[in-house]
């Protein structure tokens, strides 16, 4: 078969995922999720070496998760994030090398320098910030998506954060708050198993984040986190849903984080056989495989993606390694907007 | 000029930031048709309707976080905590998120934010219902913090508030609710880090705050009869600070006492006296500096117990004569 006739073929019984997004559409999706990848390895590299200070909590293997979210958002749409927030950043439009200039404490990053990797935040892009709180974004997202509706916008905002902040009473207060004046907000929760050493069965009574929903009235949806389809036709629903005024979603992705909480952890409380075993799952492979199954990729064009994001992330660090050093005379600077104190 | 109380004051002065700017809402809990806790916002929902007057749930720290949000996206929120007392429930918000995020991201956004705190003791509500907290907040880089003790006040300190980029903490003392005093119509406004000198004098500095600035009036009164011509400053923002009222006055009279309700280990009055001590004023100095703040204690219910637990008149005038004729 040629591809346009195996293309044609499989069109016909492929879902909706998958006739949803043109072919680039898809293409930017693979290549965001490997610039995820690769910027936090690259990340993590530039830890060991030293010339990133501080700590950083990875989101390697919950790429389907940052990514199936953001693929159908708009620029105007808002997310709010977590201290696992690389992804989303990098998912809602954000510049890695920017990102890394962040990371390394330069004037050139995104917050100049002054946040770092739990603080990352593009605003140009929506994204309004990492938070180094569990559960700070959900009050704040709800917020949001408060000014969207007073501003009489049709936009969105999404709310990212774990398994761990929906044991918050910020999650309470803020799903409530978002049911009764149905505002058009998503709750997503990245549920990778634990809240930092404690597993959701050691610290929820209930087996499901999302059977927490019914409590708001609001539909709570559980999905494989690692599958992008199942991930972007979930918040598609119900972005549709918010954008119609019928308001907020809570949607679930069940998800797992390969490497440790943050570089503190020695993974005393799980297995090597879990950790083994969620590998297989990986969300990239998964696509991957489904976009040339599909006949929407070679593997030449797949190849060349990921070349493509390995090169992007190595000049992201040389751009950064070369950025500039704030002035310590500067160090009360943007406390408040006049500058003054 | 026109008389309205302290409560009619900030009301007029929520209506007419609702008038100029779309953006302006209120958020807080029983404000709509009850009319707040102290009949602040009172009949402003049916002029406005109930977008713009928010009654939330009882959720100090979700509702303040969704003011936090709603101030990023464009909206200029003011809240209304019931008693400050609550703020404590939501101090997440507003330590980590509020006075954070402008500094967080590199200036690239602005909170405009305000939150209005009614405090203090006097009502008989006793421990938790009662604190004078202004001091933690004055405590936060990101924050500002102001203290209007007059209906006057109130309004051009509110406005102030409104218009500023900032998160700004609006303290407001309930037993000023009903105190009345001239209050112009039009929509001006009070710089938010000046300090005022309510009344002149050249023996000693009373600095003093909110409900207190009356308290070291009446004490001065007091003290005229006795010779004792007492300064009295009404410090109205406690961050930024005016420094440098305080800092002349102190010169001017070489005696300083500082009078506030928050508790007085650790409260703004140190402050105050460790600035005039770091100061080109330390050398005017006459006498030590005297410190007149809450007791080590909870405000407690009963009423005689209640009142030894603040400053009152009586003790000002007290301490400033010991300090002035030399028995300190």
């Amino acid at each position: 078969m040629t591809r346009a006739v195996k293309e044609a073929a499989a069109v016909s019984n492929l879902r909706e995922f998958y006739r949803h997004f043109d072919g680039d559409a898809l293409r930017d999706a693979l290549r965001r999720m490997y610039l995820i990848r690769r910027f936090e390895e690259g990340a993590e590299e530039a830890y060991t070496r030293g010339l990133i200070h501080g700590t950083m909590h990875l989101s390697i293997g919950q790429e389907a998760s940052a990514v199936g979210s953001c693929m159908d958002l708009r620029k105007t749409d808002y997310i709010t994030s977590t201290h696992r927030g690389h992804g989303h950043c990098i998912a809602k439009g954000a510049n890695p090398a920017l990102m890394f200039a962040e990371f390394f404490g330069k004037e050139e990053g995104y917050c100049r320098g002054r946040g770092g990797s739990m603080h990352i935040a593009d605003v140009e892009s929506g994204n309004l910030g990492a938070n180094g709180i569990v559960g700070g974004g959900l009050p704040i997202a709800v917020g949001a998506a408060l000014a969207i509706r007073k501003q009489k916008r049709d936009d969105v905002a999404v709310c990212f954060f774990g398994d761990g902040a929906s044991n918050e009473g910020a999650f309470h207060e803020a799903l409530n708050m978002a049911a009764i004046w149905k505002l058009p907000v998503l709750f997503i929760c990245e549920n990778n198993k634990y809240g930092m050493s404690v597993s959701t069965e050691r610290s929820m009574a209930v087996r499901n984040v999302a059977d927490r929903a019914s409590a708001y009235n609001m539909p709570g949806e559980i999905v494989d986190g690692n599958r992008i389809e199942d991930v972007s036709e979930a918040v598609m629903r119900a972005t549709a849903r918010a954008r119609n005024g019928e308001g907020p979603t809570l949607i679930e992705t069940k998800t797992y984080r390969i490497r440790g909480h943050s570089k503190s952890d020695r993974n005393r409380y799980r297995t090597r056989e879990e950790i083994e075993e969620w590998k297989t799952r990986d969300p990239i492979g998964h696509f991957e495989a489904n976009l040339e199954t599909f006949g929407i990729l070679g593997k030449d064009e797949v190849e060349a993606i990921r070349l493509a994001a390995e090169a992007e992330i190595a000049a992201g660090i040389e751009f950064a390694r070369n950025g500039t050093d704030p002035s310590p005379a500067e160090v009360a600077r943007d406390v408040y907007t006049g500058g003054a104190s | 000029m026109r008389e309205l109380s302290y409560a009619q004051a900030v009301q007029e002065a929520l209506a007419q930031a609702m008038e100029a700017d779309s953006r302006v809402f209120l958020m807080g809990e029983d404000i709509g048709v009850y009319g707040g806790a102290f009949q602040v916002t009172g009949d402003l929902v049916h002029r406005f309707g109930e977008d713009r007057v928010m009654d939330t749930p009882i959720a100090e720290l979700g509702a303040a976080g969704v003011a936090v949000g709603a101030a990023l996206a464009g909206c200029r929120p003011v809240f209304e905590f019931q008693f400050s007392d609550f703020a404590t429930l939501a101090m997440e918000q507003i330590v980590n998120q509020a006075a954070k995020i402008r500094f967080m991201l590199g200036g690239k956004v602005s909170v405009p934010l305000v939150m209005r705190f009614p405090a203090g003791s006097g009502t008989g509500a006793a421990a938790q219902h009662s604190q004078s907290l202004d001091a933690w907040f004055a405590h936060v880089p990101g924050l500002k913090v102001v203290q209007p003790s007059t209906p006057h006040d109130a309004k051009g300190l509110l406005l102030a508030a409104i218009d500023d980029p900032d998160p700004v903490m609006v303290f407001e003392h309930k037993l000023l609710y009903k105190t009345k005093g001239d209050v112009p119509e039009e929509a001006y406004r009070v710089p938010i880090g000046k300090a005022v000198v309510r009344r002149e004098g050249r023996h000693v500095t009373i600095v003093a705050t909110a409900i207190m600035v009356h308290r070291a009036l009446e004490a001065a009164e007091v003290l005229k009869g006795e010779g004792i011509e007492a300064e009295v400053i009404d410090l109205r923002t406690l961050r930024p600070l005016d420094t440098q009222t305080i800092i002349d006055s102190v010169k001017k009279t070489s005696r300083l006492v500082c009078v506030y309700e928050g508790v007085k280990t650790l409260g703004i009055g140190a402050e105050i006296s460790a600035m005039i001590a770091e100061s080109e004023a330390f050398d005017y100095l006459d006498a030590p500096i005297v410190r007149l703040g809450g007791v080590e204690a909870p405000i407690p219910y009963n009423p005689v117990l209640e009142k030894a637990a603040v400053p009152q008149s009586d003790g000002i005038v007290a301490s400033v004569r010991s300090l002035v004729t030399g028995r300190i």
